[in-house]
Order: structure tokens, then C-alpha cells, then sequence
């Protein structure tokens, strides 16, 4: 445990000092946010869906922060080991184990941290949480979609010699599961093929959980989502945890 | 007499690259022992697997009696190594960097703190405390890993290349470091180097290792006393004929080189009118003539036929082949 809370509390220190990434990484749901939200509010009908395009938009953006922050935080291993951090860690007589379940959980608490200031921002722009158990239950699944792709940013990390893949990773992966995780459209209104991959996301059932708890209605049962985002949480941390005790340097 | 390391038969492949070749060679404790070659040759490989960094492909070594393929994590515990290439966080200061290295070898609180401080006044770098590495120069980076490498006192340290970039000023201000923490802490370290100097003014003892293989290990003294007194290089177009010249019973030996020779013997000062005029009588040109005490570059080049920058230049060639190849 002590080693693990080391190399969260080495994630954290460098997470507040890092001011530009803190903002970069906010801005981009933040823009989303208002210009789709805001552009798009009086167009779309949601039918079914009650309140309007905004509040429907949030949970998405939030889980769209905590996802590509995660991600990130996970892929930061590579210029560990570029600049050499790495091998100080490994060298270490320390599991590596240890060192994976540190970096997942220093990366989730960056992650939820990044989501939770767009919930706040949302707050301000037309997002009313009147129930203090869905808020927590939203809080829930911001933290497993955490834990899922910080470890599946370490997978890769741990397969990836430089950063030169990382373009393409965030293009055909990341992108993708964004797009077809029901953040920006509601799932029922995809034609009827490609409704089944969207099912396939991962993330849909992170964004379905989260607007579950924050707006209260959901296309997808919240026990189900938090079984899938649960049971993929578990999955990439094993699959992580696997790759990374494989590293070399 | 106790040793600190024992290493026998210790080989490393590449695939079909050997990196290190069949080694053996024991550590006393409390030396100052150099791992001596050229870039390529095999040190840092070497390093690694002592420090259960990598797998040997075969034979076995000890660090403090522990073996390195049995108890990786105990062998870990007992070292101390300060990389190559620079391993700080550059984001976190002087202190957290410290800190961080404490946790990580579980080391209490209390005897953390007063460590970490003791050590970076160790290497001056206690009034910087509170900085960020991303504002330190080479050689305060260099300081800072060494007193890190220390902080859980290790009874071995490994330095690869510890003043690789540094200026001669810094160099010879770490090497003071050194030679002091050596004394003063009973520890035993070795160093890889490709800096002659380095390795003469620091170790107790030094192996030259070229092409994975050791080949010559003594004290820097007895290495340099081998080639038999001063040493006297002539330039020539004919080196051939100048070697053949100076078969003279105060010549101790005579090496021929590409477009000199160079001749060992005893008080050379006195000899070098002599050498002229025995070359002068049978008409062979000399281009110049050089007498100096022997460094170790000298046993590289006896030991090898080549100075140690040709034989990195030729190494990386063989690298970036080896490279090409295993691309295709």
C-alpha cells in the first residue's frame, strides 16, 4: 500500500504543477460543452429524454474529460521511461505490480479530478442536481471509467517504444470509443446496425451511468453499466498490470 | 578477505550480438573498481545484469553473497545505482526526489529526513532543497543521483559513466565525491567509464573490457608499469624499418603501428638522441618523436592494437550494421 500511495502522491505533485495541462485538457470538453450545447440546444429534440440538449450533453463531456485525461495519464509512462524516471522505479526492489496499481490510481484521481471541474462547470450553464445520491453515483462511475483507461493508457504504454504512436492511438482508438459511446447523441436515435457496436463501448456504459445519476434517466439500466464498467475496470487493470510487469528498458 | 561481488562465465547475447562474453572477475569490499572500454564494448550491459536489470543468457554472479538470478529483489535492496542517462523527475525538487527514492526503500520517516538531509549537504545541494530539478545544471543532477543512489545505503554502488557530459571542472569536483564516499562510508563501488583519466585517478583496480571480453584486470599502476617504463612514440612512413632498428638491449619492447612505433624502455630522456641517431645512420625518416610516462590509453592500445576512439568509431559502425540488420 505504501508503495502504491508513493507513486500516487508523485502523480499528484506533478499533476498540480503542470497548470497548461490541467487547462489544456479541460478545454476541449469545455468547448464541446458550450458551442455543441449551446449551438445545437434549439435544434435538437431528444424525444423521450425530457430536459434539453445541454444537460443531455454533460455527463458525455464528463466522461469525455476523464476518459482522454486518463488515457493520457496512463501513455505518461513512455516519457518515464524516455527520460529515464522509469528505471529509477524499476530498479527499486519494489513489484511491479505495485508500481502499475500506483500509476492507475495516481492517473484515475488526476482523471476524476479534470471531470469534476467540468461538472462544476456544467453547474453554471443549466445542470441541476437536486439529489446528492445520484451525484455520488455519478462520481462512481467517473472513477471506474478512470481506473479503465488509465490502465488501458499503461497497456499501450507498455507495448510502445516513443510517442510516435500516440497520434494514432488517440485517431483510431480513443476517438472512436468516444465517439460511439452515446456522449454526443442519444443511442436510440443510430440507425439500428450500429447500435449493437455502440453496445460493444465501453464507454457507453460510463457515460449511461453517469447521466443516470446526474439527470436521473438513462436508456441503459444503471445496474447494468456498472456491472460492464465495473467488470472492463477489472479487466484493463489485469491486462495493464500483465503488459507492464513485461516492460523493459 | 570478503568480496562483494563474484562473477563467473557471466555472457549476455543479443540475439546473435554478444554483448558480453563469458566473464569472470571478483570485487573486494570497499574498492574502487573501473569497468574500462570503449562506447560498445559491453560495461553498461554488465552493469545491468549485476543490478537485475537484465538476464544474464548464462552464468551466475553475487552482490553481498546474493545471487542475482536467485534473489533479484535482495540483490536490489543492497545497491545502489546511478544510471547512464539522467533519471529524475525534473517536475518534482531536490527534496521529493529524495523522498520518493526513501519511500520507495521503505525507509522509516524519521531516519528518511535526517538522511536526505545529510546527504544533500553531502553534495551542497541542501540550500536547493526546495528547487525543481528542471533548474539544476549537468553536474548538479549528477550530485543529486549519487547522494539519491546513497540514501538507503547501499553496501555496493554502481556508477555507469558518472561525469559522461560534464565539464573537466565538475568531473574533477565529482571525483573528489567519490573517492571521499569511499572512504568514508566503506562502500564499495564500481564505475564504468571509457575515460581513461578517470579511471586512473578513482580505482583501486580496473579491467579493460573490449568486444564483451576482459582483457587485461590490475591496478592502474601494474597495468601501465606492464609496458615496461616510458614510452617513446616515432612517427614514421616506415615503421616497419624503425622497428627493426631499434633491436637494442635497452629497448623493453617495441609495438608497430599503421604510421608509428612506439618503444618502451627505462629513463627514455636519456635515449632519445641515441634512437636519432641509430635511425639517422641507417637513413629511415622520422616524422616526430614523443616520450611520455604510459597512461592507461597506452594499455588499450597494447592490449588491443587500436586507441580507444578508433575502437569506439569501429564499434558503432558494428552497431548500426547489427541495427540495419535487424531491421530487415
Amino acid at each position: 500500500m505504501d508503495i502504491i500511495y508513493t507513486i500516487w502522491v508523485r502523480n499528484m505533485l506533478r499533476y498540480i504543477r503542470s497548470k497548461s495541462r490541467i487547462i489544456g485538457s479541460i478545454s476541449m470538453p469545455l468547448f464541446f460543452l458550450l458551442f455543441l450545447g449551446f449551438g445545437l440546444n434549439s435544434v435538437v429534440q431528444l424525444p423521450g429524454l425530457g430536459g434539453n440538449y445541454i444537460v443531455f450533453l454533460v455527463p458525455g463531456m464528463v466522461a469525455m474529460s476523464v476518459m482522454f485525461t486518463s488515457v493520457f495519464s496512463g501513455i505518461q509512462i513512455i516519457w518515464d521511461k524516455q527520460f529515464g524516471f522509469l528505471k529509477e522505479t524499476l530498479v527499486a526492489p519494489v513489484s511491479r505490480l505495485e508500481i502499475m496499481l500506483g500509476q492507475t490510481a495516481g492517473g484515475a484521481t488526476t482523471a476524476v479530478l479534470q471531470g469534476f471541474m467540468i461538472l462544476v462547470i456544467s453547474l453554471f450553464i443549466g445542470l441541476h442536481v437536486s439529489d446528492a445520491a445520484g451525484f455520488l453515483l455519478a462520481l462512481v462511475f467517473m472513477v471506474l471509467i478512470g481506473i479503465s483507461f488509465t490502465a488501458f493508457g499503461i497497456a499501450i504504454a507498455s507495448r510502445m517504444e516513443d510517442m510516435t504512436g500516440f497520434q494514432l492511438i488517440m485517431n483510431f482508438v480513443i476517438f472512436p470509443i468516444f465517439g460511439l459511446s452515446g456522449a454526443l447523441f442519444p443511442i436510440s436515435s443510430l440507425p439500428a446496425w450500429i447500435v449493437p457496436v455502440t453496445l460493444l463501448d465501453p464507454l457507453t456504459y460510463g457515460v449511461e451511468g453517469i447521466r443516470y445519476g446526474l439527470t436521473g434517466v438513462s436508456q441503459i439500466s444503471p445496474v447494468v453499466c456498472f456491472a460492464v464498467i465495473g467488470g472492463f475496470s477489472l479487466a484493463m487493470t489485469i491486462i495493464g498490470a500483465f503488459l507492464f510487469r513485461k516492460i523493459t528498458i | 578477505m570478503t568480496f562483494a561481488l563474484q562473477i563467473k562465465n557471466l555472457t549476455r547475447h543479443f540475439n546473435d550480438l554478444v554483448a558480453v562474453d563469458n566473464i569472470s572477475f571478483d570485487i573486494l569490499q570497499g574498492e574502487i573498481f573501473g569497468l574500462l572500454g570503449p562506447n560498445g564494448a559491453g560495461k553498461t550491459t554488465t552493469l545491468s545484469m549485476l543490478a537485475t536489470m537484465l538476464t544474464p543468457t548464462s552464468g551466475s554472479a553475487t552482490v553481498n553473497g546474493i545471487d542475482i538470478k536467485k534473489d533479484p529483489d535482495g540483490v536490489r535492496k543492497s545497491i545502489g545505482i546511478v544510471f547512464q542517462d539522467q533519471s529524475l523527475d525534473e517536475e518534482l525538487t531536490a527534496w521529493e526526489n529524495m523522498d520518493f527514492h526513501g519511500r520507495l526503500y521503505r525507509i522509516p520517516k524519521e531516519i528518511r529526513n535526517q538522511r536526505i538531509t545529510e546527504l544533500l549537504t553531502l553534495v551542497e545541494l541542501n540550500d536547493r532543497r526546495n528547487d525543481i530539478v528542471k533548474t539544476f545544471s549537468g553536474g548538479m543532477r549528477r550530485r543529486l543521483e549519487i547522494a539519491r543512489g546513497l540514501l538507503h545505503h547501499p553496501a555496493v554502488l554502481f556508477l555507469d559513466e558518472p561525469t559522461l557530459g560534464l565539464d573537466p571542472q565538475t568531473r574533477n569536483h565529482l571525483w573528489q565525491y567519490i573517492a571521499t564516499l569511499a572512504k568514508e562510508k566503506g562502500i564499495t563501488i564500481i564505475l564504468t567509464t571509457h575515460y581513461m583519466e578517470e579511471a586512473d585517478r578513482l580505482c583501486n583496480r580496473v579491467a579493460i573490457i573490449d568486444h564483451g571480453k576482459i582483457i587485461a584486470i590490475d591496478t592502474p599502476k601494474n597495468l601501465k608499469d606492464g609496458l615496461g617504463g616510458d614510452l617513446v612514440t616515432i612517427g614514421s612512413p616506415d615503421p616497419a624499418a624503425v622497428a627493426a632498428a631499434l633491436k637494442e638491449p635497452w629497448v623493453v619492447r617495441v609495438e608497430t603501428h599503421t604510421d608509428n612505433v612506439v618503444v618502451s624502455l627505462k629513463n627514455a630522456d636519456q635515449y632519445v638522441s641515441s634512437i636519432v641517431t641509430l635511425l639517422n645512420t641507417r637513413q629511415i625518416p622520422i616524422t616526430s618523436i614523443t616520450i611520455h610516462k604510459p597512461t592507461l590509453e597506452d594499455v588499450f592500445l597494447s592490449f588491443t592494437g587500436k586507441t580507444i576512439r578508433e575502437q569506439e568509431a569501429g564499434q558503432k559502425e558494428n552497431m548500426r550494421m547489427h541495427i540495419k540488420m535487424m531491421r530487415h
